[in-house]
């Protein structure tokens, strides 16, 4: 795509700037739809209808008015809070999610940046929201939010261990780091697709990866840091308005990113399930938002279902469940691709 | 409370804290206090080193109160704001003291619509417990479940008296009204519905390994403490005491019905914890369905009020009467001086002794495993600060 | 053990402590106790082999008019199934009874209920505040010659 759009305009720097403000067009509607989504999905599975009155047809406009409630809203600063640090957190916590989109294949037309080492830059990059969540925690100045804080960087660290280690495993099968060339190499059928090479190895390293970055954005069942029967809302509890909606909206871009991952690593990411129908760049755009979706609603069934583990457990999943299996994943395709 | 420009900080109990320790206030605005309770915690990072409760945020005076009432009926609406998810129990509960008062001795057809109201309250109020203590753990969806179940009680409720959530039903001496012409038919399709509902709650939360994981094991409350704390109700039975006033030092008609006590037995940890308690009104809403269905076939024709005369004027003396209600035991100490006016009504409300408990049990675990026993007791706050 | 049975093994082993008793004519029989042996009775009443109330259903402290407090102790017991009442009375001037905290551990919130409302001082309670009251309120509400005050802190009480 930055070929073509090269091929209009000789600015390079307006080219990247208009490259980089892609994937925006796509998650600010993503995550009004996925708020409303959210909900809708809850309520149903809770035997209720969700909004219905607000925003005409089966509510479709509630989260827009939210959006337009949030702008409005006053920005409050505790008193006693670090300003500076106050006021950076939540764009810190955006741009840590917001980066990872920049190597994530869209279609075979479409990347940010399609760099060789992708798929490091993305671990390595969606480390800095955890900075941004213990300045939220710390700035705040409230021992609640502290302890939101100091949960989740805890959570997120621990969980990046086996989220790498599954990832890894993929990396050994594609030889690449490079996201693009990952799906390049599952084309053709769904049976190409890594979740169906070596059984069961990858498979089990797909599920390791799914919990943990279950973990990683905070859901249910490893809501800790937000728990709202504990911390109320946890790191940002003292934020509100458009600053508390850009945490909001970092945990979806959170979402989605993780959920664009698992797809591109473990289900073809843009290709067809069906060979060459319905294939091709624009379809492929379809078939990546459509599986990221997918992974999205599983994240949501999960958290209207499942109760909350507790800190200690958590970290007991995390080192001495996922880890010791996502290594026996790598040893496995390893000695698998050896003989 | 904290000593400002020093260095020492201390409790509200006058405990100085150590450098590691911090003070956490939880409540009065929290979603897991069910209510305006604020437990102080002392907490050495996530391990809470000692808490320590402080009530009154929501004391409306109701002992003051009733003493300003110039009839004993009239502290009856007071009474349902006790507890105001079983106000059928407290309001019975006190026209049983004000009853035995009187040496008064109420209809027949009275004695069984007071045990169905009972019954269903109490089924009515263990769905609001275990739906917010799946939220408490962090399960959304049991709670809405729960809530739209309890919906039906509260429709039974008001087809009866007209109010959904305070009835001033139960008076002394009787019930306000006698029962509605489709009550009897309407209530045994509620038992009916009710069933298959507890399985499928059961499937959705008692037996998920997380929800286990929570609880069991966690806020084990021994007997001896639980005896020394004068617990009652699904806390005491949880430790696996099997005492239920109903059966143990019955009032009303409840020796007539076929039932059994559930306990603790420790199923899936140690007889005690979380689960237990948990568990036990779990399985008293069946036993509660069983007792409704048995009061039905019985129940006869006749009046629902003694005739008694409108003021009431009890001989001087003094009784302490006490019942079950879902949070336990349900006590009232009324004195009566011979006027018409109580002369000091003391309610004994379960929730309140049985959050005396809650330090005792809460020492050495995890912030979460406060909200989660917090969540077992049960409390409801009306009734705690009265 | 009837309450009859009960109140004969009490006034054996306490002959000077009581100074009433009623079995017939009222609702619950009960023993009157002098205050400052309350916490003896107390001990007794729980580690007996025949008694053990090891139960404290409720306390409630009550004005007694007359110039006098009192606190009542409903008692039971788990094992022998028996109910008792103890009675014990003091004057105003000096509402000082001993704690039955130690004895009974539920008694601690029911004390410092009493020490709120009605103003009686248990000694030897470990934590001796006020519970349901603000901690700065002044007088007990229960008591029957309490005047409701006119402010607190500022803002108007009576509504």
């Amino acid at each position: 795509m930055d070929q073509i759009l090269k091929s209009f305009l000789d600015n390079e720097i307006l080219v990247y700037t208009i490259m980089a403000f892609v994937p925006l067009l796509w998650i600010v509607p993503y995550a009004l739809f996925a708020v409303y989504l959210e909900r809708k999905v809850s309520a149903h599975m809770q035997d209720r209808l969700g909004p219905m009155y607000t925003g005409g047809w089966h509510g479709w406009a509630q989260t827009i008015a939210d959006i337009l409630k949030l702008i409005q809203k006053e920005d409050i600063v505790p008193a006693a809070a670090d300003k500076k640090l106050h006021l950076l957190a939540p764009y810190v916590v955006f741009i840590g999610s917001y980066a990872a989109f920049a190597t994530i294949p869209f279609s075979s037309a479409y990347i940010g940046s399609n760099i060789n080492i992708g798929l490091f830059y993305i671990i390595a990059v969606s480390s800095v929201v955890v900075a941004g969540l213990l300045m939220a925690g710390w700035s705040s100045n409230n021992k609640w939010s502290l302890f939101g804080a100091m949960r989740s960087a805890a959570q997120i660290i621990s969980y990046e261990i086996p989220t790498a280690i599954a990832i890894l495993v993929v990396v050994m099968i594609a030889g690449s780091l490079n996201l693009q060339e990952i799906n390049q190499q599952q084309s053709g059928w769904f049976w190409n697709w890594f979740v169906f090479k070596y059984p069961p190895f990858v498979l089990v390293a797909f599920l390791i990866y799914f919990v943990a970055s279950l973990a990683e954005t905070n859901r249910t069942p490893f809501d800790i840091p937000e728990a709202e029967s504990e911390l109320v809302a946890g790191y940002h509890t003292e934020y509100s308005g458009m600053k508390f909606a850009l945490f909001f909206l970092a945990e979806y871009a959170n979402m989605f990113a993780v959920s664009a991952i698992a797809a591109t690593l473990f289900f073809g990411g843009w290709n067809s399930p069906f060979g060459d129908f319905l294939g091709g760049p624009i379809w492929g755009v379809f078939w990546f938002l459509s599986k990221g979706m997918f992974f999205i609603f599983l994240q949501m069934w999960l958290r209207w279902t499942l109760p909350r583990l507790r800190v200690d457990q958590l970290m007991y999943v995390s080192w001495k469940v996922l880890i010791p299996w996502a290594f026996a994943c790598v040893v496995g395709v390893g000695l698998w691709t050896l003989l | 409370m904290f000593e400002t420009g020093s260095d020492i900080v201390k409790t509200s109990t006058g405990r100085v804290l150590r450098s590691e320790e911090m003070i956490i206030n939880m409540g009065p605005q929290h979603p897991s206090t069910h209510g305006v309770l604020r437990l102080e915690l002392v907490v050495d990072g996530e391990i809470v080193v000692d808490v320590i409760p402080q009530l009154g945020y929501l004391h409306r005076c109701f002992e003051k109160h009733s003493e300003a009432m110039n009839n004993y009926q009239q502290v009856i609406p007071y009474c349902d704001r006790l507890d105001y998810l079983a106000s059928m129990n407290m309001d019975w509960a006190y026209a049983l003291t004000a009853e035995k008062l009187l040496y008064l001795q109420v209809p027949e057809r009275v004695e069984y619509i007071r045990v169905i109201m009972a019954e269903l309250q109490r089924i009515a109020s263990h769905l609001v417990a275990l739906g917010t203590y799946g939220l408490d753990i962090g399960a959304f969806t049991p709670f809405l479940y729960m809530f739209r179940d309890r919906e039906l009680i509260l429709d039974l409720f008001e087809m009866t008296c007209g109010a959904r959530l305070l009835y001033n039903y139960i008076w002394v001496g009787g019930v306000s009204h006698d029962l509605p012409p489709t009550f009897i038919e309407k209530t045994r399709e509620f038992c009916k519905y009710c069933k298959p509902q507890i399985t499928e709650y059961n499937n959705l939360l008692t037996y998920n390994e997380i929800f286990i994981k929570r609880t069991a094991n966690v806020g084990v409350l021994p007997v001896d403490v639980a005896v020394s704390y004068a617990c009652s109700g699904p806390m005491l039975r949880g430790s696996g005491v099997d005492f239920d006033l109903r059966r143990d030092d019955p009032y009303g008609i409840y020796n007539r019905f076929q039932w059994d006590v559930c306990v603790g037995k420790g199923e899936v940890g140690t007889v005690g914890d979380c689960w237990d308690r948990y568990i036990v009104r779990m399985r008293e809403m069946e036993q509660s369905v069983r007792i409704i269905e048995q009061a039905l076939e019985q129940i006869p024709d006749g009046d629902v009020m003694s005739a008694i005369p409108k003021r009431i004027r009890p001989n001087a003396g003094d009784c302490y009467v006490r019942t079950e209600s879902p949070r336990g035991e349900i006590g009232f100490y009324l004195v009566s001086d011979g006027s018409g006016t109580p002369y000091r009504v003391k309610a004994r409300s379960p929730a309140f002794v049985n959050l005396s408990v809650c330090p005792e049990i809460c020492r050495g675990y995890m912030i979460a495993d406060v909200v989660a026993i917090l969540g077992s007791i049960d409390i409801v706050l009306g009734e705690v600060d009265r | 053990m009837t309450p009859q049975e009960i109140i004969e093994k009490l006034k054996s082993k306490f002959v000077e402590t009581i100074t009433d008793t009623k079995v017939e004519g009222v609702v619950d029989p009960f023993v009157k106790v002098k205050p400052e042996s309350m916490k003896e009775v107390a001990l007794f009443l729980r580690d007996d082999a025949d008694l053990q109330f090891d139960f404290l259903m409720c306390l409630s402290g009550v004005d007694l008019g007359k110039g006098n407090l009192g606190v009542v102790y409903n008692l039971y017991s788990m094992n022998k199934k028996h109910k008792i009442t103890i009675k014990v009375e003091v004057s105003r001037d000096k509402a000082e009874i001993p704690s039955v905290e130690s004895v009974w551990r539920t008694a601690n919130w029911h004390e410092r209920e009493a020490y709120d409302l009605v103003g009686i001082t248990f000694t030897g309670h470990p934590d001796l505040r006020r519970i349901l009251l603000p901690t700065d309120w002044e007088g007990h509400p229960l008591r029957k010659d309490y005047k409701v005050p006119e402010f607190y802190q500022g803002m108007k009480v009576p509504y």
